[in-house]
């Protein structure tokens, strides 16, 4: 009996070090970065390294949106995220549910395609036909490439949730005459409407964070933040402070939407095992 | 009654699906029937397009640096694959029995891979400094030697590596996750009747059952693991020299900062090509896994 609560003690620990091995790189890693953006230039290239910013310093974060035109670069992440999540969500959901309900699974396999694709293969044409078209400059090309990311993370996690939705409510519907188009604006949308949250949420961060479409195609003034974030390396290499102000701006709504939405987003994670580019 | 009606209505499902299609159809087909055609021609930016043939592919053949792209490319992707899986697998297991704050700690655990890449790439740099980066005082701190990270040709992929494992375990461990979840409880509880160590319970009853997941988190992460392109275009593109530089950071070198998009897109062809090979092949072996 001893040896059998020894064990247990034993494997408690084992849990509890486990944990703190895999957490910890993150922790440190996310702190590290915040303590880098709240401290002065002079504590930053110190050595050995002030980890606790004393006293902490707002001025990294003025900085980036006085040297930079951060204000119109978060503008423009805006605009193409939520316009690339806005029009995969009217295209996606339909899609969703017409595969779900038709039992298409090989129309699923062909989703995946865009899954397999590297970014950068569509990139060589489409890099031709905007500047053919003079959309070069413009946002229309970022929000088009974007829909590569956002349509196949929406249609497949609609599929998901339309196929784990029961059908008979629909079906009281049409046997009363509804049209399907009725059946599934007025029944199905409204009870799947977590699962439009999961896919909402989700084709948003993938798009926000994308960098590959936009270091091609963006110019001067239609960058969007990772691809500003980028250049503020490129222009101001020493100055760390800034630097980790800029990249803690760019992925902070990223992080606070994870931290608020957890459980939807792992829900969506753990079906899709999506991920953008 | 509803059965035999659902079926009439079938077809019609096709409806709603068709926008999607349509927009699918126009940026992903398209881009790719003009890939392949733009590959059979000299075509910089300017100038003419002249047709050559197979020239670009022929040219592959003979590029070392090419060449090298792929073996690099197939040692990075074999390490970004192994790592996180084994992390994943450990850290999935782990997250599955209940202790205290598992909610908060499993949040934290999944912000690497939900943060914008390029944020986190930026941040890594930093770390990597050989003279003012935190590694190397936790380092020798620590009593170690310090490291030359991404400045050495000999350190700079297993630091790539390392980055890149940081990021991606999480997506694992949520797969894996979502497989043991979903297991019954009753082998569990007569091996634990039966006096099975944790590590017999996870060699015998979890590992085989969870394995059809294990294996779709593989394939995932090798596709991810071929396209890995933010981290390493911002931490070293490619280099020290082209000591990290893969087929896909290649690619958009000789692309977007040669312009040679003739060759580019030759390229785009053969790499789309090696992901498919690899992706069916690991599904070929899972099916084969299934049939036992």
């Amino acid at each position: 009996m001893t040896r059998h609560r020894f064990r247990r003690l034993m494997g408690r620990f084992g849990l509890y070090f486990s944990v703190i091995v895999l957490v910890s790189p993150a922790v440190f890693f996310f702190l590290w970065m915040l303590s880098l953006s709240l401290k002065n230039e002079l504590d930053n290239t110190a050595y050995p390294p002030v980890f606790i910013p004393n006293p902490p310093t707002l001025t990294n974060f003025v900085d980036v949106f006085q040297k930079n035109d951060f204000l119109k670069y978060t503008i423009n992440s805006v605009i193409v995220s939520f316009s690339a999540t806005g029009l995969a969500l009217l295209f996606g959901v339909p899609a969703g549910y017409g595969i779900a309900k038709a039992k298409a699974t090989k129309a699923a396999a062909l989703i995946l395609i865009a899954r397999v694709t590297p970014g950068l293969s569509y990139l060589i044409p489409l890099f031709l036909l905007f500047q053919w078209l003079g959309m070069i400059g413009t946002l229309t090309p970022l929000v088009i490439t974007h829909l590569v990311i956002t349509v196949p993370i929406v249609v497949w996690v609609m599929i998901g949730f339309f196929e784990g939705l029961p059908g008979e409510l629909e079906e009281a519907a049409l046997v009363d005459g509804a049209t399907i188009w009725q059946a599934f604006v007025h029944v199905a949308v409204p009870l799947a409407r977590p699962g439009i949250m999961v896919a909402m949420i989700l084709s948003f961060i993938f798009s926000w964070n994308n960098f590959i479409f936009g270091v091609v195609l963006a110019g001067r003034t239609t960058r969007t933040l990772p691809v500003a974030v980028y250049n503020v390396l490129t222009f101001e290499q020493i100055s760390w402070g800034p630097l980790a102000a800029a990249a803690l701006i760019v992925t902070a709504p990223v992080l606070l939407l994870t931290l608020l939405m957890q459980k939807e987003i792992v829900a969506g994670l753990t079906a899709g095992g999506v991920k953008g580019g | 009654m509803a059965q035999p009606r659902g079926r009439a209505y079938a077809r019609h499902y096709w409806a709603f699906a068709v926008p999607a299609a349509t927009i699918v159809l126009l940026v992903i087909l398209f881009p790719w029937a003009f890939t392949i055609f733009m590959s059979l021609h000299d075509w910089k930016v300017t100038g003419a397009t002249p047709f050559v043939g197979a020239a670009n592919y022929l040219k592959m053949l003979q590029d070392a640096r090419f060449l090298w792209a792929i073996l690099r490319t197939l040692y990075f992707t074999a390490a970004t694959v192994i790592a996180p899986m084994i992390l994943g697998i450990w850290a999935a297991v782990c997250f599955a029995t209940q202790f205290k704050l598992r909610g908060l700690a499993r949040t934290v655990f999944v912000l690497p891979m939900m943060a914008t890449p390029v944020a986190i790439a930026l941040v890594w740099t930093m770390m990597f400094h050989p003279q003012l980066g935190v590694l190397n005082y936790l380092l020798t701190s620590m009593g170690l030697p310090p490291s030359t990270w991404v400045y050495d040709s000999s350190t700079v992929i297993p630091t790539l590596v390392m980055v890149e494992t940081w990021q991606w375990t999480p997506l694992v461990m949520l797969i894996v996750l979502g497989g043991i979840a979903s297991l019954p409880q009753e082998p569990y509880e007569a091996a634990i009747l039966d006096g099975a160590s944790v590590w017999q319970m996870f060699r015998h009853i979890t590992l085989p059952l969870v394995w059809p997941f294990i294996m779709v988190a593989a394939v995932i992460r090798l596709i991810d693991a071929l396209k890995t392109f933010d981290t390493i275009y911002v931490i070293t593109l490619g280099g020290p020299g082209t000591s990290s530089e893969t087929i896909n950071i290649m690619l958009y070198q000789t692309a977007f900062a040669y312009y040679d998009l003739g060759y580019g897109s030759a390229i785009v062809v053969v790499f789309f090509l090696l992901i498919l090979a690899i992706s069916l092949l690991l599904l070929r072996i899972r099916q084969r896994e299934a049939w036992r």
